[in-house]
């Protein structure tokens, strides 16, 4: 037993306090993603997810610049993208991608601006990869209070939009007839997601931050029907391959090639993708067993 | 800006705007702007892969490219089409994030893929370029009728014999074809800019198909390039002027269309 848990923990995991760091922010940020994903999966807002992401780096970028924390400039950007995106605002589905896209495109546009601005005056190549990829094992301390005071007005949006979101997601017509306004619910949760992706940008990288958003709920979502549920499974699925991903990582400090680690986001985005799989199967066998 | 360096520059950032003006065209119709965005940005993983293992670029971006569409194209049979693309998008960048990190000393090259390296083209790379381009501009042409129809009209199309699930597989191979090219010269995060700007604002201008395609081509290389011209002459990144080109001309095409409109009401 004891050699087992070894095996699965290296020593040194539980005394290292990159570890407690990352494992605090990696929660955080998974707990918010999971449960401001099961929204962004029923209202079909995967896409505008993912651009937010890609959008956070211009933002990440450029707080490298101004030399303030990241987190910052991903939230600020998220949010005002998810502003500006409204604002472009079409209504169907095909046109909000198209709408989603143009603004994702003109913010990558200052993104490289940004980065090359970056590189060229502090010749540190590496601040590119480190916005893109996420660095889990170097926060510092002093982010975790700013992570949950990011994360909070995100759950505190759908913990007081709950039902009108629901609503507004399943049937907006039905939901504008009994008062809800639609653009205002949607709107709030674009700023919900805006920041749910940008706590997981801090730690798996903004590229990556779409698989903790999407990936939990889209299984939770397989797996069960009932919205409360799901969101709640969502959340644990979410902190659960964050974890797992944050253990495999610190182990794999002695696999090769390279021996100083494989990243964390690879583990998490595979558990999250084999998972997701794994969900379908189950999900097909349960409905043949119904039949 | 003419010297003999740059003339390279230009053939190639011209045959990739074609390109994305023809391929761009399809994409906005169909409404899968998110699929274009993320087979470009997971064949970038294909690159990173193929750098590793010390083989052509190209075959990495063109493998990844392929095998990211056709699984969005099978999953999206099972799931949702937009979650099915966020997960493949996401498991092609991780392996891209694992094989980043098993190379030293290669920041750079990864910038220039991200976004893009257009005066770096060499007259050998020309060549393959050129190539795959006119096999996406033919395929595209042999399946202009079918394609058309069935982006704008599915119920009907499948009436008429057209396969919609043929003609989705066709389309995602092709988008695959025109990113492992355009890739390495805009960059992963930036092609997409170009597919999609130039033809949402010729749609918006003009409601005939072919003039359609034709005016989002030309947007296109106009874009291209200013982005060209104004990067050489600032020394910024060419992937700064071709995204915020391609939104910017978006921009115009909507107000220009709105304003005819206005003008024709009156």
């Amino acid at each position: 037993m004891s050699t087992a848990f070894r095996v699965l923990f290296a020593p040194g995991f539980f005394a290292s306090s990159p570890v407690h760091v990352a494992l605090a922010i990696g929660g955080i940020a998974a707990l918010v993603s999971g449960i401001v994903g099961t929204f962004t999966v029923l209202r079909g807002q995967s896409y505008s997810g993912h651009a937010l992401a890609d959008l956070s780096v211009t933002g990440g970028s450029a707080s490298f610049l101004a030399g303030i924390s990241p987190l910052w400039g991903f939230a600020g950007t998220g949010v005002l993208a998810a502003g500006i995106m409204d604002m472009i605002g079409i209504r169907r589905p095909r046109g909000r991608d198209l709408a989603t896209g143009i603004v994702r495109g003109a913010g990558l546009g200052l993104a490289a601006l940004f980065l090359y601005w970056g590189t060229t005056s502090t010749s540190t190549t590496g601040a590119a990869i480190t916005i893109l990829f996420g660095s889990m094992f170097t926060i510092s301390s002093g982010v975790v209070p700013l992570a949950a005071a990011f994360g909070l007005p995100a759950l505190a949006v759908i913990a007081v939009l709950y039902r009108p979101l629901l609503l507004s997601s399943v049937s907006a017509d039905l939901a504008a007839a009994r008062g809800v306004s639609v653009r205002l619910a949607g709107l709030a949760c674009l700023i919900a997601i805006a920041l749910a992706v940008s706590l997981a940008a801090m730690t798996v990288g903004a590229i990556l931050s779409t698989a903790l958003l999407v990936g939990p709920a889209a299984i939770a979502l397989r797996l069960t029907s009932t919205p409360g549920r799901a969101t709640l499974m969502a959340a644990l699925i979410a902190v659960a391959a964050t974890w797992v991903g944050i253990v495999l990582a610190y182990d794999s400090f002695t696999w090769p090639p390279s021996h100083d680690g494989w990243p964390v986001s690879f583990f998490i985005v595979a558990l999250i993708f084999l998972g997701f799989l794994a969900a379908q199967l189950a999900g097909r066998s349960r409905r043949a067993a119904a039949w | 800006m003419f010297a003999p360096f740059m003339v390279n520059a230009w053939i190639t950032a011209s045959i990739v705007a074609v390109i994305a003006g023809v391929v761009g065209f399809f994409v906005v119709l169909r409404g899968a702007a998110f699929v274009a965005d993320a087979v470009p940005q997971g064949a970038f993983a294909g690159a990173a892969g193929a750098s590793l293992l010390g083989v052509n670029t190209l075959l990495g971006l063109g493998l990844f490219a392929l095998a990211g569409s056709l699984g969005i194209g099978l999953l999206s049979k099972r799931a949702r089409r937009d979650v099915a693309t966020a997960l493949i998008l996401v498991m092609m960048l991780g392996l891209g994030a694992l094989f980043l990190s098993f190379t030293v000393e290669y920041s750079s090259e990864i910038f220039a893929l991200l976004f893009g390296e257009v005066l770096g083209v060499s007259t050998g790379e020309i060549v393959p370029i050129a190539g795959l381009g006119v096999v996406c501009v033919l395929a595209v042409l042999v399946l202009y009728r079918p394609l058309l129809l069935s982006s704008l009209a599915p119920e009907s199309s499948a009436a008429r014999g057209v396969s919609n699930t043929a003609m989705e597989l066709a389309f995602l191979v092709v988008v695959a074809i025109a990113t492992s090219m355009t890739l390495p010269v805009v960059g992963a995060l930036l092609i997409f800019s170009l597919m999609i700007g130039p033809p949402a604002a010729a749609r918006s201008l003009t409601s005939s198909p072919l003039a359609a395609l034709g005016l989002s081509v030309v947007l296109a290389v106009v874009t291209v390039w200013f982005a060209i011209a104004a990067s050489f002459e600032t020394n910024w990144p060419i992937g700064f002027f071709v995204g915020t080109g391609g939104a910017a001309c978006y921009a115009a095409g909507r107000i220009l269309a709105r304003w005819s409109v206005a003008r024709s009401a009156v």
